[in-house]
C-alpha cells in the first residue's frame, strides 16, 4: 500500500501527545513542524516556549528550543534573533503569557519590529493553571477566578491583541485564523508559513493568532467546543488579516 | 603625600570639568594615584554641583575625604555647605565675582580669583572654570601646568575654535594664582 | 600599557567589549546609565548589539535568549532594577546559561535613594533569585579591579556555564581612576568561543532528538531536577578553589578590619594611617564575595587579635554573617557601618579601631 502521509519528523515518532481530547495545541504544532519541514528550516529554528500549556510539547518536539520565563518570550526571541539572525526564531505563547503577564514584552517587541514569528494561541482561559481567567476571557464567561462568569465593570473587555498591536506602525503581519474546521487548518498552516518566510525575508514582526479551545477548562467536550469556537469566541475574534505588508 | 581637593559650585559653572580635567592630566602625566568622584543627585540641571579629585603618591582610600586640604568654591552656597570641610591650614580658592562674603575661618589660608568678571571680560561666561583651574594649578604647583592644557587641548581638539579663549583663560588663571603665592 | 582616565562604569562596559562581550541589553537606572550608553555607541564599532529593553526584566531575558546562541551577552543595573532582574537570573542559572551581570548597588530597600551602598550583599550571594542556585560573585574596590574582574568574569561563566556577577557600588561606578585596559579579543577568538558553545547553543541543528539543543530552565521529572541540583550543587563546592581575599598586615594585627569592595578600600587607607600612628591593624578584603574567603580568617593570630572589625556600608549589617562563618567565635566581632546612601568614612573606620585598642 502506498503511505501517502507520515507525521511530521520534527515530532518525535515515538512520542504520543499529551493534550488533552480536543486541544488544538497538538494540531498547530504539527502544523509548525510541517511548515518548517516544508521550508528545509529543520535545522536552523529555534522554539521559544512560553509558560503553561504552550510548553508541554517541548519533551516530544525534535528540534532546538527554549523555554521563557512567564510572559518574556518575545525579549528571549529578541536576544536569541539579534544574536544569531541566521536562526529562525519563533515564540509559541498563550493568552495568560503573551496578552497579561507578557503584555509590555510583547509589545514592544512588536514596537521595535524585531524580526521574528510570534504563534499566539488564544483560547480564552488558563490552561495548565487551571481555568482562570484571561485577558482574552468573554464576557460572560466562566472561569476559576470568574466564579460569575467574566463582568465587564469589574474585569474589563477581552483584548484583541491583532487590533492592539495594529495600532503600531512596525509589525509587518498580523493575521487571526483558528482550527476549528479543516479549511481553517489549512489556513492556520498558511498563515505560520507566511510569518516564517517574513521573517526569512527580513520583514520584521508577524504574529498568528490562533482562536483554540480549552474544552477541559471551559467544561464542555471537544465537538461542543468546536462550536463554542464558532457561535461565542469567533464573532468575538474576528478571523483574517488585520495587517500584511 | 596626598591632596584632597573639593570643586563646587553651581550647576553649570563647570566645576565637573573643572576637577576632570586636573584629574584627567595627572593621570595622563604622571605615575601618582588620582580619583575624580562625582556627587550626584537627582537633579540634571541646577542646584549645586560638586566634585572630588585627591592626588597621591600612594594608594587612595576614599575618593572624598572627610576633610579637604584644598577648596574651590564658584559660588555662595558652596562656601557655607563646604568650608567646615577644609582643614586648618588648607587653601580656600574662592570665586570672588560671586562670593563677596567675608571668610569666617582665619585659619585658612584664601586665594581671590574675580572668575566671572574675567570671563565676560574674556567674551564667553563658560570659561570661568578654566580660569579658576589656572588659578588653583598656579597656586599649588600640583601637577605641571602644560600637561593640564595639553589635556584641555585634547579634550576641545574637536571644538579648535575653543581653543584660543581657552588657553587665554587658562593662564590668565595660572598668573593670577601665581601672583598669590 | 598607557593608563587611561576612565569611569567605573564605561571602564566595565568596555572591559566587557574586549573580553568579547557582543550582547547587551539594559535599562535606565541610576548610576550605571553610562552602562548602556557606552554600549549604544561602542557595540555597532565592534558588530556587537546593544539594545535597551522595556524594562529589566525584558533586558535580563533578552540577555537569557542571546547567551544560548553561544554569545557573550551581559546586563547591569543598580539594586531595585537588580530586583527585576531576579527571574531572569534564576533562569540563567537553572537552564546553566553563561552570562555576566553587574550590580552598581545602591541604598536600599525600596527606591532607596541613588547614591552608594552595599545593601544587596545577601541577595548576591545567596539568594539572587528563587530556588537556592548560586554565583560566583566579584566585588571590585578599585576602576581596575572593575575592569579585570568583568573581564574575568566571562571566562568563569564560560567555564562553568553559570552567570557570574559583578558586584560594585555606586562609588566604583561614578568615580574615575586610571586604569590600564586588557587585550582586546580578535574576531577569531570571539568565533572561536562561540563556537566552542555550538552543542548546547539554541541556534538550531541536525533533525535529531538526542542531540538537539533543548535549553531547560526547569524539569518535568522530579528525579531529574534532582539530579541537575546536585550536579549544579557539586558546581558550586568547586569554587572553595577560587576563593580569593586580600590580606593586608594581618600577621601581628591586633585589629582586623574585615570588609569588601568601596569600603575595604577606604578601610585599608584607615589601617595605613593607623600604622603611621603604631596601631597594629590589618585589614581581611573579600575579593569574591561568594566564594566567600572563609580560610583567610583561619590565618588569623587570634593570640594577637582583640577583635575582628566588620566595615561595609549596609544597615544590618549582612557581610559580617559570612566574617562570624569565617571567625568561629576565635574573638570577638565589631561593627562599623553606615547605610542608606552614605559613604564609609576613614574618620568612622579610625575611631572605631581606637575604640576597640582602648577597650
Amino acid at each position: 500500500m502506498e503511505k501517502i502521509y507520515t507525521r511530521t519528523k520534527t515530532i518525535q515518532e515515538d512520542k504520543v501527545s499529551g493534550f488533552c481530547p480536543g486541544c488544538m495545541h497538538s494540531t498547530v504544532i504539527k502544523l509548525i513542524g510541517e511548515v518548517i519541514e516544508e521550508m528545509g528550516m529543520v535545522d536552523k529554528t529555534a522554539a521559544v516556549l512560553g509558560i503553561g500549556c504552550c510548553g508541554l510539547h517541548m519533551d516530544y518536539m525534535a528540534y532546538d528550543n527554549t523555554t521563557a520565563p512567564h510572559g518574556r518570550a518575545c525579549a528571549v526571541a529578541t536576544g536569541m534573533k539579534r544574536a544569531n539572525p541566521n536562526t529562525l526564531v519563533y515564540t509559541y505563547q498563550g493568552d495568560g503569557d503573551l496578552a497579561s503577564i507578557g503584555l509590555a514584552e510583547t509589545m514592544s517587541a512588536a514596537n521595535r519590529g524585531e524580526n521574528i514569528s510570534v504563534i499566539f494561541i488564544n483560547n480564552g482561559i488558563y490552561g495548565m493553571t487551571g481555568g482562570q481567567m484571561a485577558p482574552t476571557t468573554l464576557i460572560g464567561m466562566k472561569a476559576s477566578t470568574a466564579p460569575k462568569g467574566r463582568i465587564a465593570e469589574e474585569h474589563g473587555y477581552p483584548m484583541h491583541m491583532c487590533e492592539i498591536l495594529n495600532q503600531l506602525t512596525a509589525p509587518a503581519y498580523l493575521v487571526r485564523t483558528s482550527c476549528n474546521t479543516p479549511a481553517n487548518v489549512n489556513k492556520t498552516k498558511e498563515a505560520i508559513r507566511k510569518a516564517f518566510q517574513n521573517q526569512l525575508d527580513g520583514k520584521g514582526f508577524s504574529m498568528v493568532e490562533i482562536v483554540t479551545g480549552c474544552p477541559t477548562n471551559w467544561g464542555m467536550d471537544a465537538l461542543a467546543s468546536l462550536d463554542y469556537i464558532e457561535e461565542k469566541m469567533l464573532p468575538e475574534f474576528p478571523l483574517g488579516v488585520i495587517r500584511d505588508r | 603625600m596626598e591632596t584632597n581637593l573639593c570643586v563646587a559650585g553651581f550647576g553649570g559653572q563647570g566645576v565637573m570639568t573643572m576637577g576632570k580635567f586636573l584629574a584627567d592630566a595627572t593621570c595622563n602625566s604622571t605615575d601618582k594615584k588620582v580619583t575624580f568622584f562625582p556627587s550626584y543627585g537627582a537633579e540634571q540641571r541646577g542646584g549645586t554641583a560638586n566634585c572630588f579629585v585627591v592626588i597621591s603618591d600612594d594608594d587612595i582610600g576614599a575618593p572624598l575625604g572627610d576633610v579637604m586640604d584644598d577648596l574651590v568654591v564658584m559660588n555662595g552656597p558652596s562656601l557655607a555647605k563646604f568650608l567646615p570641610t577644609l582643614k586648618e591650614g588648607g587653601t580656600l580658592f574662592i570665586n570672588s565675582s560671586i562670593v563677596s562674603d567675608d571668610i569666617a575661618r582665619k585659619d585658612v589660608k584664601v586665594v581671590k580669583a574675580p572668575v566671572t568678571e574675567l570671563a565676560l571680560e574674556m567674551g564667553s561666561a563658560k570659561v570661568l572654570n578654566v580660569i579658576m583651574l589656572g588659578v588653583y594649578v598656579g597656586y599649588t604647583e600640583v601637577i605641571d601646568p602644560a600637561v593640564v592644557w595639553e589635556t584641555i587641548e585634547h579634550k576641545l581638539s574637536s571644538k579648535p575654535k575653543l581653543l584660543p579663549l581657552n588657553k587665554q583663560a587658562f593662564e590668565k588663571g595660572l598668573e593670577l594664582g601665581k601672583s598669590q603665592r | 600599557m598607557a593608563r587611561v582616565f576612565m569611569k567605573g562604569t564605561e571602564a566595565v562596559a568596555e572591559a566587557a567589549v574586549r573580553a568579547g562581550c557582543r550582547f547587551f541589553a539594559g535599562y535606565p537606572i541610576t548610576p550605571q546609565n553610562e552602562v548602556p550608553e557606552y554600549f549604544a555607541r561602542r557595540m555597532p564599532e565592534v558588530d556587537g548589539v546593544f539594545v535597551q529593553g522595556e524594562s529589566e526584566v525584558a533586558s535580563i531575558n533578552m540577555v537569557y535568549g542571546a547567551a544560548s546562541m553561544g554569545v557573550r551577552s551581559m546586563t547591569s543595573s543598580s539594586s531595585p532594577g537588580i530586583s527585576l532582574k531576579s527571574e531572569g537570573i534564576s533562569y540563567c542559572a537553572a537552564a546553566r546559561i553563561p552570562m555576566v551581570y553587574a550590580n552598581f548597588a545602591r541604598g536600599g530597600p525600596g527606591v532607596g535613594s541613588i547614591q552608594p551602598a552595599q545593601q544587596d550583599y545577601f541577595q548576591a550571594t545567596k539568594a539572587s533569585g528563587n530556588g537556592g542556585f548560586q554565583m560566583m560573585v566579584f566585588a571590585p574596590s578599585t576602576v581596575q579591579e572593575a575592569v579585570d574582574m568583568t573581564y574575568r568574569a566571562f571566562d568563569y561563566a564560560d567555564r562553568d556555564r553559570n552567570p557570574v556577577l559583578i558586584l560594585a557600588d555606586g562609588v566604583i561606578g561614578t568615580m574615575m581612576e586610571p586604569v590600564e585596559l586588557p587585550e582586546m579579543k580578535s574576531d577569531e577568538e570571539i568565533a572561536a568561543m562561540k563556537a566552542a558553545k555550538g552543542s548546547w547553543a539554541c541556534v538550531g541543528h541536525e533533525l535529531d532528538y538526542a542531540h538537539r539543543s533543548w535549553i531547560q530552565p526547569g524539569q518535568w521529572s522530579t528525579a531529574r531536577m534532582q539530579e541537575v541540583n546536585e550536579e549544579a550543587d557539586a558546581l558550586y563546592r568547586s569554587w572553595e578553589k577560587d576563593a580569593q581575599a586580600e590580606e593586608y598586615m594581618v600577621g601581628d594585627a591586633e585589629v582586623i578590619i574585615a570588609s569588601y569592595g568601596i569600603s575595604a578600600r577606604i578601610a585599608k587607607s584607615a589601617v595605613n594611617v593607623l600604622r603611621a600612628q603604631g596601631v597594629k591593624a590589618g585589614l581581611i578584603r573579600a575579593v569574591t564575595v561568594n566564594p566567600f574567603p572563609y580560610k583567610a580568617f583561619d590565618r588569623i593570630n587570634y593570640d594577637k587579635c582583640k577583635a575582628i572589625l566588620d566595615v561595609e556600608m549596609s544597615i544590618p549589617a549582612q557581610f559580617v554573617e559570612d566574617v562570624k562563618v569565617g571567625v568561629k567565635e576565635r574573638c570577638p566581632i565589631k561593627t562599623c557601618l553606615c547605610s542608606g546612601g552614605n559613604i564609609m568614612s576613614r574618620e568612622a573606620v579610625l575611631a572605631a579601631v581606637k575604640k576597640i585598642m582602648e577597650g
